[in-house]
C-alpha cells in the first residue's frame, strides 16, 4: 500500500468535471485507489462520493493506493492531480 | 400588466407570446414486486436508453455551445455509471421490492438532498444533475418523451427550472429567452443559455408560475432581469425603443466584423483586445479583436492560496494562446503589488503601494517566482504567437536584468530539452514618466512598446485616480501625457520596435485620430469597444 498527500490547487476544488475525470483516471488502473478528506474516506472511481467530499481549494487530501501495480498507479495518480486539479 | 424581478444571465431583451414548459412528469407510485430481477433488466434497458439519448444531447451541445460546455453531459453520463448510485437503486429493488421507477426517484432525492446541504453554491447546482440523469431514466422507462415547444414559431419559454440537458434539447430556432421560477446563475442551465446568446432570467420565483399561462404576452429582459407578464402599451414602447438601440449596436457589430481596421488614405493599425481572465476569451474572438494586446496574468496569482505552479501556469497560457490561433497574445507578468496582493506573498504594508515593491520591481527582487512565470511561458510559446510585456520599467538596467534572466531560463529549458519558440516578442510598457523619457536607450532593447496610459497618467501629474476630490486635475487628455506617448512613439520607431496603447485612453475614439498620426502600431481595448475603435478609425482621413 502507498500513501501520498496532495494539496488542491485548481480554483474550484473537485468539482464536476476533474471528478468526472478522476474516477475515470482511477478507474483505468488496477489498484483499489481511495481519496481522503478529514477523515472521510472514498473509493476514487465513484464520482458522486468524490464530489461528496466537497474537497476545495488549497485542501489536502491523502491518496490511498492498494493491489495492482501500486508504483505504477501511484505514478498516475500523481500525474492526473499534477496535471489536473 | 404584473413585473416578475429575477437575475439576468444573458444581456438582450426580448418580446412575445409565453410558452409554458410541461414536463411529461411520470407520477412515480410505490409498487410492490416479486420479480425483482424483472425490474433490474427494466432499470438496465432504461440507463442504456439514457446513455443513448445523453451522447446525442452531448453531441448536439458540442455543436452549439462548445466543448468546455458540453462537457457536463459528459458528467450526466458518468453519473449514470455511478458506483454508489446504482448500488443503491439495486439494494432498494431488491431489499424492499419495489418497482425500478420507485427506487430511482427516492434514490434521487438522497443524492440531491446530500449536494443540496453542501455550503457551497456550485456543489448545491449539482442536485439539478442527479434529478436530470434520474428523470431521464424513468422518462425511459415509461416511454414518456418531452416534446417540447410545439405549439407557436418563437416563444419565451417559462419554467420552474430547467435541466441542462432540457436547455440543450431545445430548438434554439423556437426559443426568444428562458425564465425560470428557480435555479441560480451558477447552473449549468444559466451557463447553456448565455453561451446560446438566448436572453435569460433566472430565479423569478414560484409565484410567476400561477400568474403566467400560456399565450400570454410577456418581455424579457436579460439585462435588468425584469420579466413583465401583459404588459401596457407605454412599456411595450420602452422596450421597443430598448430593443432597436440593441439592434444597432448588434448591426454595427455585424457590419464592422471582419472589416480592416484602415483609414480612409489607407494607413492601418491594429486593434486589440485587454483581458484579465481566459473566460473572456469568447468576447474577444466575438469582437473580431486582432489579437490580445494585454493580458493580465495576476488572476492566476490572486485566485489562489499558493504561488501557481509553472504547469498551472503553462495551461492557462497555452489555452490562450491555441484560442487565438495564429494571433498575437501578449502576456503581461505579474503586475501585483501592497495594495493588490494574495496573502501568501506576505507583503509588507506600505504606506504608498503605488510607489512601491510592485510589479517587475517585486519580480526582480524575488527571481524564483518570476523564473517560475517566465519558464511557463517560454514553455506555452510553441501553442501560439506570444509576446511577453514586463510593467513598471523605469531604467535601463532592470531591462537588462529581465533579459538576462529570459536568457537564463531558455538555457535552462535548452539542458531540459524542453521546447520554446524562438520568435517570443519582448516589450515593455511605458507607463512611467523615466521609460518615456529614455525610451530612445529602451527601445533597442526590445520588440515592442506598450503604453499604459493609466499609470503613466497617474505617475506624469501625480494625481490618484481614485481620489473623487481631484478628478478635474487628472485630465487624460493632458498635453505631458500626449507629449510622452509622442517621445516613445518617435524613439521605438527609430529603432524598428513597434508601439502600442493599452491603458483606458487607447478606447478614446476622441485621440484615435492623434494616435495614428502619431504612427501607434496598436491599440488594445475592452473587447467590447474593438469595434467602436474600427469605426472611428474607418472614419478617419489624415490627408485631410
Amino acid at each position: 500500500m502507498k500513501t501520498f498527500e496532495y494539496t488542491i490547487r485548481d480554483e474550484l476544488g473537485i468539482h464536476a468535471r476533474p471528478a468526472g475525470m478522476l474516477a475515470k483516471t482511477a478507474k483505468a488502473l488496477d489498484s483499489e485507489i481511495t481519496i481522503a478528506k478529514d477523515g472521510k474516506t472514498v473509493g476514487a472511481t465513484k464520482l458522486m462520493a468524490l464530489m461528496g467530499l466537497r474537497v476545495k481549494c488549497g485542501d489536502t487530501i491523502t491518496v490511498t493506493v492498494s493491489g495492482g501495480n501500486e508504483e505504477a498507479s501511484e505514478k498516475s495518480m500523481k500525474d492526473f492531480l499534477e496535471a489536473n486539479l | 400588466m404584473r413585473k416578475f424581478k429575477g437575475k439576468g444571465v444573458y444581456g438582450a431583451v426580448a418580446a412575445g407570446i409565453v410558452s409554458v414548459f410541461k414536463r411529461n412528469d411520470v407520477q412515480v407510485k410505490r409498487i410492490k414486486t416479486d420479480n425483482p430481477e424483472a425490474e433490474i433488466a427494466r432499470l438496465e434497458a432504461a440507463k442504456e436508453k439514457a446513455n443513448a439519448q445523453l451522447g446525442e444531447i452531448y453531441e448536439k451541445a458540442l455543436k452549439e455551445v462548445g466543448e468546455a460546455n458540453a462537457q457536463i453531459f459528459e458528467i450526466h453520463m458518468m453519473m449514470l455509471e455511478d458506483d454508489d448510485y446504482n448500488e443503491a437503486i439495486v439494494e432498494m429493488i431488491n431489499g424492499q421490492g419495489v418497482n425500478a421507477e420507485y427506487a430511482v426517484a427516492v434514490t434521487a432525492d438522497n443524492f440531491a438532498e446530500m449536494f443540496s446541504s453542501m455550503d457551497d453554491s456550485y456543489m448545491q447546482a449539482r442536485a439539478a444533475d442527479v434529478r436530470d440523469i434520474s428523470n431521464r431514466i424513468i422518462a425511459c422507462m415509461s416511454d414518456c418523451v418531452n416534446t417540447g415547444n410545439t405549439s407557436h414559431d418563437k416563444v419565451i419559454i417559462v419554467a420552474d427550472d430547467l435541466a441542462p440537458s432540457e436547455t440543450v434539447s431545445l430548438d434554439k430556432e423556437k426559443v426568444l429567452a428562458f425564465v425560470t421560477a428557480h435555479g441560480s446563475s451558477n447552473s449549468h442551465t444559466a451557463i447553456l443559455a448565455r453561451n446560446m446568446n438566448i436572453p435569460a432570467i433566472i430565479g423569478v420565483g414560484e409565484d410567476c408560475l400561477s400568474h403566467i399561462k400560456d399565450g400570454d404576452m410577456a418581455i424579457a429582459d436579460g439585462f435588468t432581469g425584469e420579466l413583465t407578464v401583459n404588459p401596457d402599451e407605454e412599456t411595450i414602447a420602452l422596450y421597443e425603443k430598448k430593443q432597436q438601440e440593441e439592434a444597432e449596436k448588434k448591426a454595427l457589430l455585424q457590419k464592422l466584423r471582419g472589416k480592416e481596421n484602415r483609414t480612409i488614405d489607407g494607413t492601418e493599425i491594429n486593434i486589440y483586445a485587454n483581458i484579465g481572465s481566459i473566460d473572456n476569451i469568447g468576447e474577444v474572438l466575438l469582437n473580431d479583436a486582432g489579437g490580445i494586446g494585454l493580458f493580465r496574468s495576476e488572476f492566476l496569482y490572486l485566485e489562489n492560496s499558493d504561488y501557481p505552479s509553472e504547469e498551472q501556469q503553462l495551461k492557462v497560457y497555452k489555452r490562450v494562446l491555441e484560442s487565438m490561433a495564429a494571433k498575437r497574445v501578449i502576456i503581461r507578468t505579474l503586475d501585483i503589488g501592497a495594495d493588490k496582493q494574495a496573502d501568501y506573498f506576505k507583503l509588507e504594508k506600505e504606506e504608498n503601494p503605488a510607489l512601491g515593491l510592485r510589479a517587475v520591481r517585486l519580480c526582480l527582487n524575488r527571481p524564483e517566482i518570476f523564473r517560475t512565470q517566465l519558464r511557463a511561458l517560454y514553455r506555452a510559446s510553441v501553442y501560439g504567437r506570444l509576446g511577453i510585456m514586463f510593467p513598471m520599467i523605469t531604467s535601463e538596467w532592470e531591462l537588462k536584468e529581465i533579459l538576462s534572466l529570459c536568457d537564463s531560463v531558455k538555457a535552462e529549458l535548452d539542458a531540459d530539452n524542453i521546447e520554446y519558440s524562438d520568435s517570443v516578442e519582448l516589450g515593455i510598457m511605458i507607463e512611467t514618466p523615466a521609460a518615456a523619457i529614455i525610451s530612445d536607450k529602451l527601445a533597442p532593447l526590445v520588440d515592442f512598446f506598450s503604453v499604459g496610459t493609466n499609470d503613466l497618467t497617474q505617475y506624469t501629474l501625480a494625481c490618484d485616480r481614485q481620489n473623487p476630490h481631484i478628478e478635474r486635475f487628472c485630465d487624460t487628455q493632458h498635453e505631458a501625457i500626449l507629449r510622452l506617448i509622442e517621445i516613445s512613439a518617435r524613439n521605438a520607431h527609430k529603432n524598428g520596435t513597434w508601439i502600442g496603447i493599452c491603458g483606458e485612453l487607447a478606447a478614446d475614439t476622441s485621440l484615435t485620430e492623434a494616435f495614428l498620426r502619431m504612427g501607434i502600431d496598436e491599440l488594445s481595448v475592452s473587447p467590447s469597444f474593438v469595434l467602436r475603435v474600427r469605426d472611428a478609425v474607418r472614419k478617419i482621413d489624415l490627408t485631410s
